[in-house]
C-alpha cells in the first residue's frame, strides 16, 4: 500500500532521513521505533507531505506523492494523528471531530458525517460521554482519542500516528493501543504507529523497524524484534554489557 | 503443491525488490556499526552506508573474501557479542585458518525455515524418515538438514558418518524414504549395496536431498537409476550459514535461490564486474538477515547464472543453474590454464569412462606433470594389459588434444579411486608455485 524508497530529508544543513525504504502492506500495522532525535517525526511528516524530501519516492498504491500538498494526500485517504495531539482546545469534543471531516464537507452530506461521528463514538464510548466538554480540559488520554477520532472521521485508509503513548499513565497507553489495533482487525484500517515505547508497540504491531540517527537499523516481525537482543538493549531496558571489546 | 513460507516463496516480484533494498539498507547500517572490519574497509574506500541507495550504488561496494575471513580469525567478523552467540560451525577448508561462523537463536530459527524450505519442494513431507548421512559435527551440513527436517515434522535419523554398512541396515530396518548426503556418497552407498547384493527396489527410499559438492546431470541420472530415487540438489555455503541458500523444486530448472534473506550477484571473476541476468559468472551473496555473521558481497568462488524467468512451481525467487565449476578450479600448467571442467566433460565423451576423477599436479625436477587417475566402469581390462594400454592411450589423446597439455591418465577401480577421494580433493595441486 505504501512504500518509501531511498527517502532523503533535509532540514537545512542537516540530513535527517538518510535513504530511508520501507514498506507498510494493506491491513498490516507496522511500527517504527526509535529513540529522540532519531527521525521518526520527519518521517512521518514527509509521509504527510509537511515536510519535503529531497530525493527518494513515496509510493501509496503505485502513485508518487512525495510532491503532493498536504490536503491532496489525505484526500487520497492519509491521515495523520500528529504528535502532542494538536487538538483545538476552545472547541468541544465534538467540534473537534466534525472538523476532522472537512475534507468532505460539500462533497458528502450531513448524514454521511453523523455516521462516521457514531462509528467513533462507538470506537470511543468516553468522547460520547463527553461530546459537549471542551477538548482543553480532558484527559491526556481523552485527548489521545479525541486526536485519533478526529483523524478517523476523515475515513483514512492508512492511519499514522505519531508517539501514541507520549506522557500517558501504564494503563491508558494499553487501552489506547487496544483501540489501535481494533481499528486494523475491525475497521480494516492500515496503521503506521511511530513510537519510542518499544515495548507496547511491538506487542500490538505485526511488523516493526528499528531507526536510528536517521537510518533504518533492523526489520522485521514483531516477535523477532522483540527477542532481538540489540532492541532489548537499546530500547527495552534489558542493559547487559557486551562481554568483548 | 506444498510451500514452506508460502507468501516468502512465492512473494510478487516487486514487493520482493522493496524488501530486498530495505533490508540490504540495513544490513550495511549494521555492519558498519558493528563491524571493525566493514566499517575500515567503508571508511577506506570513503563510502558512507548512507550512499548505498539503489542497486547500483551496492554493487560499487568492496567484495569481501575468503582472505578478508581468513584475516579475521576466529571472532573479528562476528557483527554481535559472543554471548548472543548460540551455536558456532566452521568451515572444512583444508587451508590452515577454517572460517568461524557464529549463530544468534534467530539466525538458526532462520536457518531451519530455509531448510524447510528446500525439503519441502523436493517434495519430503512430515511423513517421511529421512535420514542424515553427513558427519555431525562442526561442518554445517548434518546440523542445518536436521534442524530443517524436524521443522516440517519428518522423523529424522542422525546416521552421520557410521559406516555404510551400518547406514544400509539402517536404511531397511528404519525404512528410510529420502537420503540426505553428498552425491558421492549416494554412489559410493550404491556400489556397496551392489556388492551386498541388496535391490534398492526392495528399499523403502523414494528421494535423496544432495549437495555440498559439484556433480553433474550424468551423476543425478546413476545415483537415480541405481538407487531408484529422484534426486535433487540443494546448493549452500557454510560462510553464510550452510545448507539452504537454494535448493530445486520438481521442476528441476535450476536451484532457487532465498532472495529475501540471500542477495545473489553474478559477477565477471578476472575484473570483478556485475554482469547482466542470465550471464554466466561468480555468484556473489549478501546476507539480508543474519545477526551474527552478515557478510556483503562475499565471492563464493562458485560459478553459474541466475534466471529470473517464472518457473511453473509457483516459486518467485530467482533460479540458479546448477554449479558446474569454481573459479579456483583452474590450474596452471606450463603456462597453459587446464580447466578441470574440461577434463570431466572429455571423459563422458569416452565409452567405458566415468565421470569420476581425481587431477594430481606434482612437480618433478622443475617439470610439471599432470595426472588424470580415472574411474572406469569394469574391469574388464584389468586381466587384458594390451587392450588396457590402447584405453588408456585413446584417452591421453582426448585429454591432450582438448587440454593442450600432456596428461598422464591412471585407471583406478571406481571404488578406490573413491577412497582416494574421500582423503584428498578432486584436485591436489603439490606443487609449490
Ligand atoms: N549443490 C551444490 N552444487 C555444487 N556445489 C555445491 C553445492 N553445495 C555446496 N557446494 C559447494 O560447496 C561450497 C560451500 O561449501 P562449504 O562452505 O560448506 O564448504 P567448506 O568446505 O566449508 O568451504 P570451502 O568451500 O571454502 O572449502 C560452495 O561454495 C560450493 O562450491
Ligand atoms: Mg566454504
Ligand atoms: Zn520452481
Amino acid at each position: 500500500m505504501l512504500r518509501l524508497q531511498n527517502l532523503n530529508t533535509y532540514y537545512g544543513e542537516i540530513h535527517v532521513l538518510k535513504n530511508i525504504s520501507l514498506h507498510i502492506q494493506e491491513g498490516e500495522m507496522v511500527t517504527l521505533i526509535g529513540a529522540n532525535g532519531a527521525g521518526k517525526s520527519t518521517m512521518l511528516n514527509s509521509i504527510s507531505g509537511i515536510v519535503g524530501a529531497k530525493s527518494g519516492a513515496i509510493l501509496y498504491n503505485g502513485t508518487d506523492i512525495s510532491n503532493m500538498s498536504p490536503d491532496r494526500i489525505v484526500q487520497q485517504g492519509i491521515s495523520q494523528v500528529p504528535e502532542g495531539r494538536q487538538l483545538f482546545a476552545p472547541l468541544s469534543v465534538e467540534d473537534n471531530l466534525r472538523l476532522g471531516a472537512y475534507t468532505r464537507y460539500g462533497k458528502e452530506n450531513k448524514k454521511e458525517i453523523q455516521k462516521d461521528l457514531e462509528t467513533v463514538y462507538a470506537l470511543f464510548p468516553r468522547l460520547k460521554e463527553r461530546e459537549r466538554q471542551y477538548a482543553g480540559t480532558l484527559s491526556g488520554g481523552e485527548q489521545q482519542m479525541l486526536a485519533m477520532g478526529r483523524a478517523l472521521m476523515c475515513r483514512p485508509k492508512l492511519l499514522i500516528l505519531d508517539e501514541p503513548s507520549m506522557g500517558l499513565a501504564p494503563l491508558i497507553i494499553s487501552e489506547i493501543f487496544k483501540t489501535i489495533a481494533r481499528l486494523r482487525d475491525t475497521q480494516k484500517t492500515t496503521l503506521f504507529v511511530v513510537e519510542q515505547n518499544a515495548r507496547v508497540a511491538l506487542k500490538y504491531a505485526d511488523r516493526g523497524y528499528v531507526m536510528e540517527t536517521g537510518k533504518i537499523m533492523l526489520e522485521g516481525n514483531s516477535r523477532d524484534l522483540l527477542e532481538n537482543k540489540e532492541v532489548q538493549r537499546a530500547y527495552l531496558g534489558k542493559q547487559k554489557k557486551p562481554i568483548w571489546e | 503443491m506444498a510451500y514452506w513460507e508460502e507468501q516468502s516463496e512465492c512473494c510478487p516480484r516487486e514487493d520482493l525488490e522493496q524488501l530486498q533494498l530495505e533490508r540490504l539498507q540495513s544490513v550495511i547500517n549494521r555492519v558498519y556499526k558493528n563491524v571493525a572490519f566493514y566499517r575500515a574497509l567503508f571508511d577506506g574506500e570513503r563510502i558512507v552506508p548512507e550512499d548505498v541507495g539503489s542497486l547500483d550504488a551496492f554493487t560499487k561496494l568492496p567484495f569481501t573474501t575468503k582472505k578478508d575471513l581468513e584475516k579475521n580469525y576466529p571472532y573479528g567478523m562476528f557483527a554481535v557479542p559472543l554471548r548472543e552467540v548460540v551455536r558456532i560451525h566452521t568451515t572444512t577448508d583444508t587451508i590452515d585458518t577454517p572460517t568461524v561462523v557464529g549463530y544468534t537463536a534467530h539466525d538458526l530459527k532462520t536457518w531451519s525455515d530455509l531448510v524447510a524450505r528446500f525439503l519441502l519442494s523436493g517434495g519430503a513431507s512430515r511423513d517421511d524418515v529421512i535420514q542424515v548421512s553427513f558427519h555431525y559435527g562442526l561442518f554445517t551440513g548434518a546440523f542445518g538438514l536436521h534442524h530443517g527436517a524436524e521443522k516440517i515434522g519428518a522423523s529424522v535419523i542422525p546416521a552421520s558418518s557410521e559406516n555404510t554398512e551400518k547406514q544400509i541396515r539402517i536404511m531397511q530396518d528404519y525404512r528410510t524414504t529420502v537420503l540426505v548426503s553428498t552425491p558421492s556418497y549416494a554412489l559410493f552407498l550404491a556400489d556397496t549395496l551392489e556388492e551386498m547384493g541388496i535391490d534398492p527396489k526392495q528399499m523403502m527410499l523414494k528421494k535423496g536431498l544432495f549437495g555440498g559438492e559439484i556433480w553433474s546431470d550424468k551423476t543425478r541420472a546413476d545415483i537415480q537409476e541405481r538407487l531408484y530415487i529422484e534426486a535433487f540438489d540443494n546448493y549452500g555455503v557454510s560462510e553464510l550459514m550452510g545448507p539452504g541458500i537454494a535448493g530445486e523444486c520438481r521442476e528441476k530448472q535450476g536451484l532457487h535461490i532465498v532472495e529475501d534473506h540471500v542477495l545473489p550477484e553474478i559477477i565477471d571473476p578476472e575484473t570483478g564486474e556485475s554482469l547482466p541476468p542470465g550471464k554466466t559468472g561468480e555468484l556473489v551473496l549478501t546476507t539480508l538477515t543474519r545477526e551474527a555473521f552478515p557478510l556483503v558481497r562475499y565471492r563464493t568462488g562458485d560459478i553459474t547464472s541466475l534466471d529470473y524467468g517464472t518457473c511453473a512451481c509457483g516459486r518467485t525467487m530467482v533460479r540458479m543453474k546448477r554449479i558446474e565449476r569454481r573459479t579456483d578450479d583452474l590450474i596452471i600448467i606450463k603456462g597453459i590454464n587446464v580447466d578441470p571442467h574440461q577434463i570431466e566433460k572429455v571423459l563422458l565423451e569416452i565409452e567405458g569412462c566415468e565421470p569420476h576423477y581425481q587431477v594430481i599436479v606434482r612437480r618433478e625436477n622443475n617439470r610439471d606433470h599432470l595426472v588424470v587417475n580415472v574411474a572406469v566402469s569394469e574391469n574388464i581390462f584389468f586381466d587384458e594389459l594390451r587392450l588396457q594400454e590402447s584405453f588408456v592411450e585413446k584417452v591421453r589423446t582426448a585429454l591432450g588434444r582438448r587440454l593442450n597439455v600432456r596428461v598422464d591418465v591412471k585407471l583406478m577401480e571406481r571404488k578406490s579411486l573413491e577412497e582416494s577421494l574421500k582423503k584428498s580433493p578432486k584436485i591436489v595441486d603439490s606443487r609449490e608455485l
